[in-house]
């Protein structure tokens, strides 16, 4: 009962939200933190429940810890199936966790219309969990698109000078890839149809479903494009550091921290589970496509200028080694993939957050005319070198567990690709000192007087440098929560290789 | 007639006494308010007759009416969607001068019309029928004398409604002089007794097809749809988008299942991609709201035809089911769009240009929540009726196997996002304050209720589509 909740709080906090606008211009703010106090609540009481394993009452395998079906559209089959399991949980958390984060820096920052921007923050939280959580492939695609819409609202309200142009730019690349997703999910149902003679849209039920090859490969396309799409992987990355650049802080955050990893999300849990013998054939390319874009994107992002839109193609880069982690198909490639998820969502939120801010008091993201704030404004500016070091990958700090894992997983499965793709050691901290070398160091530029971070800022910020650090020192208490997960999912796919 | 076939013909003879009463009652007084209630009345009457003639089908009430299930469905469906319109009309026209009620008596007669339409099984009630409904929608449609858009958009749809009329003439001719029957079953006989499609019938349907075609503004015979959902009043230009298109979609389907002749396939999906890319692409252009919608319906009408297709080689039940599971949800779209469109406007100004909707969001919360929620059903996002209904269309069209229609979809659907979203963005827009306050705030609240209804319909619809899906299923497998 835990799992419907978990999506429930959220949208009608959501709602509350939106209301008590009428009553103050600050109660929206309040009411979402409470919501997501609420949600956090929830969350922590199901890291007790995976030690419980035993409460499970389906006969779904131990991986899974909770589970919540029931009947929706009979006709086809379709049921509100949601399962939690180690990879969605952890997920969930950082979707909490960045929450809190995405309220904290829209606190000041939003002005008007307060109460329908915390409503569209929430929502899209509550679709973003809904396909952590969503198990059936209708209801999967149905939070797939539905967290769509309010991060378009989002951008096109509350976004900066070019927003229009961005908000549709997004919608369109992700709403054109997810109906060859729709296609390819209602394919896959009529082939297990016509085998079964019975309706399904069950993740489940339709693991074991028998394909004929030809057909097999072009389903496989069709996830594969739509989250790929939504990673964003090279070709199809075009959209995000124009919808990044344009949206307002809290937008960035929850769009590079949660909303990418739903495409990464996709792949693990989806893709490769339904098409093993697709994606086996595919891996090579998809592979490539990953090393491809953690390399390209790692190089636009040193021509950029925009602060915003550098951080951006370093989200391309960082998803990249996603993509190579999870089409390597081992266990240490996988455990890479899910921390490079969390240690990323964390940096990049981070440095969206900093880049908020100096937007917010410079009313500028060109490097060339920011310069020197590192005398201006102290914390802001340590607070920037700590999460470009943890973005370049620095030892001892979450991001380099994750890709150093994924390269150690990836070495086994291509050695030359593994090979290439290392050289973004070399490219990611040229743009990461880049970051800091043109905007904080150097002459001041800008003479008028700027307010350093406050407490608030402080806090939330804190918290991040706290779980960056932590994934970097003990990252076993989050490997041990994904093993089983991972696992499990590994063991079907070989179940269905013999 | 036998007592059966009267009760079961019930409703659309309590429509025509509806008409004669609303006719009667401007003759002896002439009030626009007392004109409405007797017209709703009727309406509500014929809904109740309809429950009525529930238990007695399935019925063939002589050879030119066969009432079932199908057939009620839809009357019920059109009767809702005149009693809306009707609603929209009384806010928009009630206090506009000149003299206003012979539009009610126009409104029934097309619903008779489409009614008549919907339970024909033979050429001589579908001819009927179809003239009933095109005779009264040039009148409405050029109602405001005084306007020259109306009166333009009227003589555009007289003449080609007359055309299209002739075509569907000749087609019926072809086919009786070759097989010597009116009716759908006896058509039905002899093709399935012919081994080879012979050349006449194929070109009598050809020109049915062509006729009908008009009727529901496809590509290529599409021309002058902009024209007339522009100049006709907002609340008429949603009767002309769902019930005029609505039940000769309905006539459409039965003639085709009911006399089994699937032969034009490729016709129809050369002109089903046509509708599909054109309608998106020509809305792509347009900055006149209403204009927009009217290609957007054309393309709707596209995905439409492919679930219609998909018939020819799926379980007929399933097309039938997704193409009114998808009629259904249009049909509540439209309204609602068109609804607010006409909430907005004034009998002297139509609020047809998008500059009308700059940050309509702000001014008018509500109705642009409305108008946002039903161009995302029309989008097919979910959580609205529309994405069901798009779900329907995917799942019959794959289960046909039209792969080159599906793609035509997948690329329309991309393209009419934009368009939609355009709308949104320029209600969303920032205005002063100052504009805010200037709005004044009229009290329409018939038409305030009705949206609200529609809203809710279609979020229910979207969420819970079971219940409706299960009378669907029902009405599916009683058609014949």
């Amino acid at each position: 009962m835990i799992l419907p909740l978990l999506i429930a709080v959220l949208c009608l906090g959501g709602f509350a939200a939106w209301y008590s606008e009428h009553k103050s211009p600050d109660a929206p703010r309040w009411i979402a933190i409470i919501t997501l106090v609420m949600e956090t609540i929830l969350v922590v009481g199901q890291y007790t429940a995976t030690k419980h394993l035993d409460i499970l009452t389906t006969d779904l395998s131990p991986a899974w810890f909770a589970d919540f079906n029931r009947p929706w559209i009979p006709r086809f089959g379709i049921g509100f199936h949601l399962a939690m399991d180690g990879v969605s949980l952890l997920l969930i958390t950082l979707t909490v966790l960045l929450g809190f984060m995405a309220v904290s820096s829209s606190w000041t920052e939003i002005k008007n219309r307060q109460g329908f921007f915390f409503f569209n923050l929430l929502t899209c939280l509550a679709g973003t969990v809904g396909v952590f959580l969503a198990v059936d492939l209708f209801l999967f695609f149905f939070f797939w698109e539905l967290m769509i819409i309010p991060m378009y609202f989002l951008i096109s309200i509350w976004g900066h000078e070019n927003r229009t142009y961005a908000a549709i730019k997004f919608v369109i690349f992700t709403q054109v890839s997810s109906l060859l997703l729709l296609l390819a999910i209602v394919v896959l149902v009529l082939i297990s149809h016509n085998h079964t003679g019975a309706y399904t849209f069950d993740y489940f039920k339709l693991l074991n479903t028998r394909i004929d090859p030809d057909i097999a490969i072009w389903l496989m396309l069709g996830f594969f494009i739509a989250f790929t799409v939504k990673l964003p992987a090279v070709p199809f990355h075009t959209w995000l550091p124009d919808a990044h650049t344009q949206a307002p802080t809290g937008g960035s955050v929850i769009l590079a921290g949660v909303m990418l990893k739903t495409g990464a999300y996709g792949l693990l849990r989806f893709v490769i589970p339904l098409f093993p013998e697709a994606a086996h054939q595919f891996a090579q390319i998809a592979m490539t496509l990953g090393a491809v874009s953690v390399l390209y994107a790692a190089m636009m992002a040193y021509a950029q200028t925009d602060l915003k839109r550098l951080i951006a193609y370093t989200s391309v880069s960082h998803m990249g080694f996603i993509l190579l982690g999870i089409f390597s198909w081992n266990y240490l490639a996988l455990q890479g993939a899910v921390i490079t998820m969390l240690a990323h969502g964390i940096s990049a939120s981070a440095l969206f957050m900093i880049a908020g801010t100096l937007q917010e008091r410079l009313h500028t993201r060109d490097m060339g005319s920011m310069g020197g704030l590192w005398s201006a404004l102290p914390r802001l500016s340590a607070l920037a070198l700590f999460f470009a070091v943890a973005s370049l990958g620095l030892p001892g700090l979450g991001n380099f567990i994750g890709e150093f894992l994924v390269l150690l997983g990836a070495f086994k499965v291509n050695v030359l690709l593994t090979a290439v793709t290392a050289l973004v050691l070399i490219l990611s901290p040229v743009y990461s000192l880049v970051i800091i070398q043109k905007a904080f160091h150097g002459p001041l530029q800008n003479q008028s007087p700027l307010s350093d971070f406050n407490r608030r800022e402080l806090a939330s910020l804190g918290l991040l440098v706290l779980a960056t650090v932590w994934l970097g020192l003990c990252p076993q208490t989050a490997l041990n929560v994904s093993a089983p997960a991972l696992k499990q999912i590994m063991q079907d796919f070989v179940v269905m290789e013999h | 007639m036998n007592s059966n076939q009267l009760v079961v013909f019930a409703p659309i003879i309590t429509l025509s006494l509806a008409v004669i009463a609303v006719m009667l009652t401007i003759a002896i007084r002439r009030n626009f308010v007392l004109t409405c209630s007797v017209a709703a009345c009727g309406i509500l009457m014929s809904m109740v007759a309809l429950g009525i003639a529930c238990k007695e089908i399935p019925l063939q009430a002589t050879l030119l009416i066969r009432v079932d299930a199908y057939a009620l469905f839809f009357i019920f469906l059109l009767l809702l969607a005149g009693l809306a319109v009707l609603g929209f009309c009384y806010d928009y026209f009630n206090n506009s001068e000149g003299e206003n009620e012979e539009l009610l008596l126009l409104l029934l007669t097309a619903l008779l019309g489409a009614s008549v339409l919907a339970v024909s099984s033979h050429f001589a009630t579908f001819f009927l029928g179809l003239e009933m409904l095109s005779i009264s929608l040039f009148v409405l449609i050029g109602y405001p004398l005084k306007q020259t858009r109306p009166l333009e958009a009227a003589i555009k749809y007289l003449i080609l409604s007359g055309v299209s009329s002739a075509f569907l003439l000749m087609g019926m001719a072809l086919i009786y002089a070759q097989s010597g029957e009116l009716s759908f079953s006896g058509i039905g006989h002899f093709i399935a007794n012919q081994s080879a499609m012979n050349a006449m019938i194929l070109s009598g349907v050809i020109l049915i097809v062509a006729g009908l075609g008009f009727k529901l503004s496809l590509v290529p015979f599409h021309l002058w749809t902009p024209d007339v959902y522009q100049g006709a009043p907002a609340p008429i230009t949603a009767f002309i988008a769902t019930v005029s298109k609505g039940a000769v979609f309905v006539i459409l389907l039965r003639f085709f299942i009911s006399t089994n002749s699937y032969p034009l396939l490729t016709v129809f999906s050369v002109i089903a991609v046509l509708s599909i890319l054109g309608g998106n692409l020509l809305a792509l252009l347009q900055n006149n709201v209403k204009r927009l919608l009217a290609y957007s319906s054309i393309a709707h009408i596209g995905y439409l035809l492919v679930a219609f297709i998909a018939g020819g080689s799926i379980a007929s039940s399933l097309a039938i089911e997704s193409v009114t599971f998808y009629l259904v949800a249009y049909f509540i779209t439209t309204i609602g769009a068109f609804g607010v469109v006409s909430v907005l406007s004034t009998s002297q100004t139509e609020a047809d240009d998008i500059s009308f909707y700059h940050g309509l969001f702000w001014r008018r919360p509500w109705l642009a929540g409305v108008f946002t929620l039903m161009l995302l059903s029309l989008a097919g996002i979910p959580l609205t009726a529309g994405f069901i209904g798009k779900f329907y269309i995917f799942t019959s069209a794959t289960d046909g196997r039209l792969w080159e229609l599906l793609v035509a979809i997948i690329i329309g659907s991309g393209l009419g996002l934009y368009y939609y979203l355009k709308i949104i963005v320029v209600m969303s827009m920032n205005v002063e304050a100052t504009m805010i306050k200037t709005e004044k705030s009229s009290s329409q609240w018939i038409s305030k209720v009705i949206l609200a209804a529609l809203s809710l319909l279609l979020i229910w619809l979207g969420i819970y589509p079971n219940q409706m899906i299960n009378i669907i299923q029902f009405i599916s497998n009683t058609i014949k």
